[in-house]
């Protein structure tokens, strides 16, 4: 028995049928029409036939391409900022007022600029993604580097490190453990202003999916769209999560 | 190489709660200033082990970490080899009071910090090989700092340090936070690498069976403002014992008493 339960996939397999359990109950005596409340049968029939015609395949892609262009975009100028903010004081007082200033603004208060400026399509849905990314980067970047432990910056004077080897060999693998979190935490709200973004600026995308089925009262297809969100943004915490146990960046999680 | 000079050495530090400058003068300090240091005149010969004795809190790891160029002292100066010291460079290595091996890296990663520059990558291999055997970590070449025990972490940082070749190694409380075994065991390995080297080392200790038994020179420093109560050269046959050693065994009930302890064992 208790072999059953150790297995790592039993417990969560037991919570999803349970949810589809209720959900099967509440769909059948609810007393709403199965047009407002779909069963799961419903839903995953509808499903099959979005992944046939590849409708699914190519919304699901649409949507990816826009959070990888904005989260590597953020990564790309957010790291470095983050440790150029950790490492100099002056940079810190100059910028991070303004930082702290822009950070609390929600990406989805910027939908109409975003709009007005890049126009429809791709650029504007990567704008937002980018700023929903870009902000929790930097700032948890300056974090990691700033509690580097500063014994650290001693034995890079005393085998007299190059400011270059100081950023390779002591910030970038000290503030890596903290950062990864970050990742992870970061894609999944990249992943959430995804689809809202989607649902204004865009014709593809799961966002737009949702959108244009509730558009046509099609509520399977509003559940298949979540359903999908919900499983890849499972599989983007499960990635970034296997980025910890890389060797070198384990030590953060264990001697801590 | 490793004569150390020691002049009408100060240190003051600002308490941050209370600081307060002058507008006139801005390097006068006139908040709560908190002497530490007060006038010390040492000198250490080449090759010499000294170990600094002091009551906790008096300022030895400070005075260490002056020395070492961590620290900037408020008045005087320390010369090493004839040069006014400036800052850190690794020509003396600071073994410190923590675990300091970079955690991202193995044992192997650390000890090559030292020979980075070598341009021989064969010879650089060999050297690095030589100081693990040497400290006894052969078969962990390729483990992190997490993987191995508290011991093994100081005697690996110690490979690291003698790597590089350094005239002058500083060890803060070397010892701390290691069993009983282990303590012995790394007190011994010092000593024979400073026997083998002959290196000049300064440690800075509380325990005053290891400054008596490792030191060629025995440091003690009073309570806070710091200033020197003995400096006393060792000449002790090794090893050392203080059953079969009255002289040594006088002297440490001496050295109990400067720091305030009467009833020693």
């Amino acid at each position: 028995m208790m072999n059953i339960i150790n297995r790592p996939f039993f417990l969560p397999f037991i919570a999803f049928s349970l949810i589809l359990a209720v959900w099967e109950i509440l769909a059948r005596y609810s007393g709403w029409s199965i047009h407002v409340f779909p069963g799961p049968m419903q839903v995953f029939i509808s499903l099959w036939e979005l992944i046939a015609n590849g409708t699914l395949l190519r919304h699901t892609v649409a949507s990816l391409f826009r959070v990888t262009v904005g989260f590597y975009l953020a990564i790309l100028l957010g790291i470095p900022l983050g440790i150029l903010l950790g490492r100099l004081k002056l940079v810190r007082v100059f910028l991070n007022p303004v930082i702290q200033f822009l950070r609390p603004i929600s990406p989805l208060a910027w939908i109409p600029l975003s709009m007005l400026w890049f126009g429809i399509g791709d650029k504007p849905a990567v704008f937002l993604i980018f700023l929903a990314s870009f902000f929790p980067l930097v700032v948890s970047t300056t974090v990691a580097v700033q509690s580097i432990n500063p014994v650290y910056f001693h034995v890079a004077a005393n085998f007299n490190f190059t400011r270059y080897e100081v950023v390779t060999k002591i910030v970038i693998p000290g503030m890596l453990p903290s950062v990864i979190t970050a990742l992870r935490i970061t894609i999944t709200i990249a992943w959430l202003v995804v689809v809202a973004a989607e649902m204004i600026a865009v014709k593809s995308g799961l966002g737009y999916l949702i959108l244009d089925s509730r558009n046509a009262l099609t509520m399977d297809y509003v559940m298949d769209g979540m359903i999908v969100i919900g499983v890849i943004g499972l599989l983007l915490d499960h990635a970034m999560m296997r980025l910890s146990r890389i060797e070198s960046v384990f030590w953060g999680t264990r001697s801590r | 190489m490793g004569h150390i000079v020691i002049k009408n050495l100060r240190k003051e530090y600002i308490d941050r709660r209370h600081k307060r400058r002058s507008k006139d003068e801005p390097n006068e300090c006139i908040g709560d200033c908190v002497l530490v240091l007060d006038n010390i005149n040492l000198e250490f010969c080449e090759g010499e082990m000294v170990t600094i004795l002091g009551p906790s809190g008096c300022g030895k790891s400070t005075l260490l970490r002056i020395i070492a160029g961590f620290d900037k002292p408020t008045a005087g100066s320390v010369v090493i080899n004839g040069e006014t010291l400036t800052g850190p460079s690794s020509d003396h290595i600071f073994v410190f009071q923590h675990n300091a091996l970079l955690p991202w890296m193995t044992v192997q990663e650390n000890v090559a910090l030292g020979l980075r520059g070598m341009e021989d990558k064969e010879m650089m291999k060999e050297q690095i090989q030589e100081h693990i055997e040497l400290v006894e970590l052969e078969g962990f070449e390729n483990h992190y700092p997490y993987q191995l025990s508290g011991g093994m972490q100081r005697r690996a940082e110690l490979a690291r340090a003698l790597a590089v070749n350094p005239d002058t190694l500083f060890m803060d409380e070397p010892f701390t936070g290691l069993d009983f075994l282990a303590h012995m065991k790394m007190r011994e390995e010092v000593v024979n690498m400073h026997e083998y080297f002959e290196k000049t080392i300064l440690v800075v200790t509380h325990d005053i069976d290891d400054a008596l038994i490792m030191g060629d020179r025995i440091v003690v420093l009073s309570g806070r403002p710091a200033h020197v109560k003995l400096s006393e050269k060792l000449d002790f046959p090794r090893p050392r014992s203080f059953v079969k050693n009255t002289e040594l065994s006088k002297l440490r009930d001496e050295v109990y008493l400067m720091l305030g302890v009467n009833y020693a064992v």
